[in-house]
């Protein structure tokens, strides 16, 4: 269809706005040209230029255009839509002008920038003008919808990121359903006896903020819970959450222990995971001595009334509150919330993986995680530093960048480990008085006290070595190197190949995402960088959003963090949720799909597409209908549609033709 | 009052759409009621002379099936197109291409080659082909040229409307002929079929899943297929969800797959294009490996994507030798 057959009497008055964006564009452009020539295009009732169009006076020139010339149509040639289509849009609506009567065209991003010579880019610019002419024409007059927003929200994964975030919006006066996978919460910082640089103990400053978590009225706290499926779009998010069984009414049980004691196992004989195995715990436990939720849960794979049905069953007679349930199922709870915050956090690196190293070969080579539990005061040793075999080491190797740094496996660097291999350092040493050394490549430093940490630990005398670790061997070639393990290595400040032999190595493992994270992320409907780790919408002025609207990232699970960090992210998504959800409604962006119903076959190719599950069978008529509340835009029915009768407001087939037919037309 | 007068003409075709227009079995007679046939060469005793002397627009209606492949159906498309009031395509030869249109994935040389040399059928040592011209005792004997394409007939001529199909279901002729007696015609330009896809009238319609998540794609020889289930569930590559209904589902009611021979409804730009867009939108498959896994199952994509419409498509032919498309019409 062409212009005139829509408008026989008149057409459209379009206004072209160039701009200069300073040199931005204007040193590339001959934006005096692509006036003149935009003035030329059919039903241009008026083409000017601007210093910069977006500035108040810019904006002013345009309103005065609309209700002067009477203007129905608007395209600014200046910089990314990203940038300012809102801007220009708005100016539309205050002129009295429906805002999507409006076409941007990118002469910065995608002319100035990029094209080396000014005559191109002033052609290329002029061809894009003619295009969006074109296009504008066949805009249609859409609407913003407006939906009320959930006053709720959902925190998943009870690390310090999430108990930080939820305290935060549960002390503003939302309610917060806070989700944890396993029975405490606490995260990896709970594992921790000291953090860098300060040295503060970690169980003091986290353990606090965990029984507010508990305690705190606006907060719903489910742990050894799992999300399982969402559904719907920002502000109106519905959740469905697993409640694993722990055999033990949460609601009853006070913490008492005592049916730990009673126990017919008399000594604890399993594998604890919270100790990463160092510890031993029995079938019915507490992860440790501060979880929190302070409930015991019996596992039922070692279990002997689980296991065999046959058991005395003397906890059960030992509990006072009648709190254990052998019979207890799990439970799907089912939630509305506005906004989501993931702080899912990350799995340390499999040192299994670098065999050279000798992690589950060598007893005496653990990983930093485990010596974290060593050195912590409630940890299997209460805290003393002792090898596998009851002795004290003298002499300790830390090798850095495990994991991290390395092309076989992850290319980035995991920001943690240089510090908290310092601080495992000063700790050994306080403990032990052994001789410890630190294989590095590069020792990265930069945070407020870290590099003072670095000096300080220099003056301790803690050995430091450059070079990476080539392997961790028990071959002993002279005799001070029996019964011990050997680090090669090559150190690249003496330029020379050397042997260590300690006592015990720690592997400074780095930080992976989640076994999980994508499976999360899809559950989400949000993305990963390539790495894994949940991608934000933009890593600098929007880095706690993802690209689905109201669900927002804090921690580890976006990308390798500390504790100050982590917290401060989780601050920040915190202020996001709130932000959104206090203003009680959210503005849709009209760009929707639709299905003329009509032309619909019902042959469900859209169906199974849709990634926001908008689009559903209408069995009585046959057909394909789509919320246009779920639906946001991403054309992927209308692409899909083998017939056609998808379709997207603002991206019309007609439209996105003449678009098209405006470039080639002036090429 | 004498009758109005209609054409029928084949051009690059089987036959097959002048055996539709015997389908109509007894309801010929009330159409031969109402019209006179004018020329229908294949029927009845008619020569090019009897088209030249009628006049201009004397002809109210002319069918013509099959595609352009040669010079005489060039000429022949002119000269009813010249003599006729409405022009409509019939058949999908001549609406988009039809199978003739497939040989435009070879160029002439390579068609000519393998007709006249080596063909296992041809003997034929001497390498004779047909000339253009050639000197006999007899005087100067011409052949049409024969072209290095295959063209719709919109690609030839003005076309005033489209009857689509492999040949045309007898129900859209038979609408099609009311349309046209009672002057009661949709807006020029148009195809006379319903604009909704086949889905719609499909009887398996209510079997097929709402997500289809195909790991295998099947040719019809190599299953057994259900009578009654969706034949996309069955993993058979049905085009139903991009193709005109109009036909009332008759190769699925045959327990056959949709090929597409109505062709897209008239939103869609490329139907070949369309409909490998909606089947790869229904593949599960993770990984590179996964997806050329399941690609051998469509071994002749073009044949499978655009079997009556590469010529309509946007690809036309294939482009090769140093020809550029829509060149080298004759040599």
């Amino acid at each position: 269809m062409r212009a005139h057959e829509i408008y026989p009497n008149g057409g459209p008055r379009i206004g072209v706005y160039v701009c200069h964006c300073g040199f931005n564009i204007a040193g590339k452009v001959n934006v005096r040209e692509v006036v003149e020539f935009a003035k030329t295009l059919p039903f241009v009732v008026v083409a000017r230029e601007y210093k910069f169009m977006c500035s108040d006076p810019g904006q002013e020139m345009i309103r005065e255009d609309v209700r002067e010339h009477r203007l129905d149509r608007v395209v600014v040639a200046a910089c990314s839509p990203s940038l300012h289509e809102a801007t220009f849009r708005r100016a539309l609506e205050q002129a009295g002008q429906n805002p999507f009567f409006f076409q941007m065209v990118n002469i910065r991003e995608h002319v100035s920038w990029v094209t080396e010579d000014p005559r191109e880019a002033t052609e290329k610019a002029k061809a894009l003008v003619a295009a969006a002419v074109r296009r504008v024409i066949f805009h249609e007059p859409l609407q913003r919808r407006r939906v009320p927003v959930k006053d709720r929200v959902l925190v998943v994964g009870g690390g310090i990121a999430g108990i930080h975030a939820a305290l935060t919006l549960a002390d503003a006066g939302k309610h917060v359903y806070l989700v944890e996978r396993e029975p405490t919460i606490g995260g990896h910082m709970a594992m921790f006896d000291k953090t860098f640089p300060t040295l503060d103990c970690a169980a003091c400053i986290l353990t606090p903020k965990m029984s507010q978590v508990a305690a705190h009225p606006n907060i719903t706290l489910w742990t050894y819970s799992e999300v399982i499926q969402v559904e719907g779009f920002v502000g109106n998010f519905r959740v469905r959450v697993r409640r694993k069984p722990r055999y033990v009414i949460e609601e009853l049980c006070v913490g008492c222990l005592q049916c730990i004691d009673a126990c017919v196992y008399k000594d604890a004989r399993f594998p604890d995971e919270f100790n990463l195995g160092l510890g031993k715990r029995k079938p019915i436990y507490i992860p440790f001595p501060q979880a929190t939720p302070r409930v015991v849960l019996i596992d039922p794979e070692t279990c002997i009334w689980f296991k065999t049905g046959k058991c005395k069953q003397t906890c059960l007679e030992a509990c006072e509150r009648a709190a254990i349930d052998f019979k207890q199922q799990e439970r799907i709870e089912e939630i509305e919330v506005g906004a989501i915050i993931l702080a899912t956090g990350f799995k340390t690196f499999d040192a299994r993986r670098i065999p050279e190293y000798g992690y589950g070969k060598y007893p005496n080579v653990y990983t930093a995680l485990e010596v974290e539990r060593l050195v912590n005061a409630s940890g299997p040793t209460g805290g003393e530093v002792r090898l596998r075999d009851g002795r004290i080491p003298k002499r300790v190797g830390i090798i850095h960048c495990v994991g991290s740094r390395d092309e076989r496996f992850n290319r980035y660097c995991s920001r943690v480990c240089c510090m908290y291999s310092l601080k495992l350092a000063h700790l050994i040493k306080e403990r032990t008085g052994a001789e410890v050394y630190n294989f590095y490549i590069d020792m990265r430093t930069p945070g407020k006290g870290y590099e003072e940490f670095y000096d300080r630990l220099l003056q301790e005398g803690v050995h430091f070595i450059r070079g990476r670790v080539a392997e961790v061997t028990d071959w002993a070639i002279t005799p001070d190197e029996e019964g011990k393990l050997i680090i090669r290595v090559e150190d690249t400040l003496v330029g020379a190949v050397r042997r260590i032999p300690v006592d015990m190595v720690v592997l400074a493992v780095g930080l992976e995402p989640q076994p999980d994270a994508d499976e999360v992320r899809r559950m989400f409907n949000i993305s990963c960088s390539k790495e894994g780790f949940f991608l934000e919408r933009h890593p600098k002025l929007a880095p706690v959003s993802t690209f689905t609207d109201g669900i927002f990232l804090a921690g580890a699970c976006q990308g390798p963090k500390d504790i100050p960090d982590s917290v401060a992210q989780a601050g920040a998504a915190a202020a996001e949720a709130l932000a959104l959800i206090d203003k009680g409604f959210v503005e849709l962006e009209p760009n929707t799909a639709y299905i003329v119903e009509a032309l619909c076959s019902g042959c469900k190719t859209c169906i199974g597409l849709c990634p926001y599950n908008a689009i559903s069978f209408d069995e009585a008529r046959m057909i394909a209908v789509i919320n246009e509340a779920l639906c946001k835009g991403c054309g992927t029915c209308v692409a899909a549609c083998p017939s056609g009768a998808a379709r997207q407001h603002l991206f019309e087939d007609a439209q996105i033709f003449q678009e098209i037919e405006g470039v080639l037309a002036y090429v | 009052m004498s009758k109005p007068k209609v054409a029928f003409y084949w051009c690059a075709s089987c036959g097959g759409c002048e055996e539709a227009v015997v389908d109509l079995a007894e309801e010929i007679l009330q159409v031969v009621e109402a019209v006179e046939i004018a020329f229908w060469p294949v029927a009845l005793d008619f020569k090019r002379e009897d088209v030249e002397r009628l006049a201009d627009g004397e002809l109210v209606a002319t069918f013509i099936n099959g595609a352009i492949r040669t010079s005489e159906q060039a000429e022949m498309a002119h000269l009813l197109r010249a003599k006729s009031q409405i022009l409509i395509a019939f058949g999908s030869c001549s609406h988009t291409g039809g199978v003739p249109g497939l040989a435009n994935l070879y160029d002439r040389e390579e068609i000519l080659r393998y007709v006249y040399e080596e063909a296992p059928s041809v003997i034929n040592p001497q390498r004779v082909r047909p000339e253009e011209r050639i000197e006999v005792d007899e005087g100067m004997l011409t052949l049409p040229s024969f072209w290095g394409a295959v063209q719709t007939l919109d690609q030839t001529v003005e076309v005033d409307y489209y009857l689509p199909g492999c040949p045309p279901p007898v129900g859209l002729i038979r609408s099609a002929l009311q349309a046209l007696l009672s002057g009661n015609l949709p807006p020029k330009g148009s195809v006379l079929a319903p604009d909704v896809a086949l889905c719609a009238e499909c009887p398996r319609k209510p079997t097929k899943p709402e997500r289809l998540a195909l790991k295998e794609l099947k040719r019809p020889h190599q299953v057994l297929i259900d009578p009654e289930t969706c034949l996309l569930a069955q993993g058979l590559l049905c085009l139903g969800p991009a193709t005109r209904s109009g036909c009332g589902a008759a190769c699925i009611t045959g327990n056959m797959p949709c090929t597409g021979c109505l062709g897209p409804t008239s939103r869609v730009l490329d139907g070949g294009a369309k409909a490998l867009s909606a089947v790869a939108s229904i593949l599960d498959a993770t990984g590179e490996a996964e997806i050329e896994r399941i690609l051998e199952g469509i071994p002749d994509p073009v044949g499978l994507f655009y079997r009556y419409s590469l010529p309509a498509s946007l690809l036309y032919r294939r482009v090769g030798n140093g020809e550029r498309a829509r060149e080298g019409r004759s040599s």
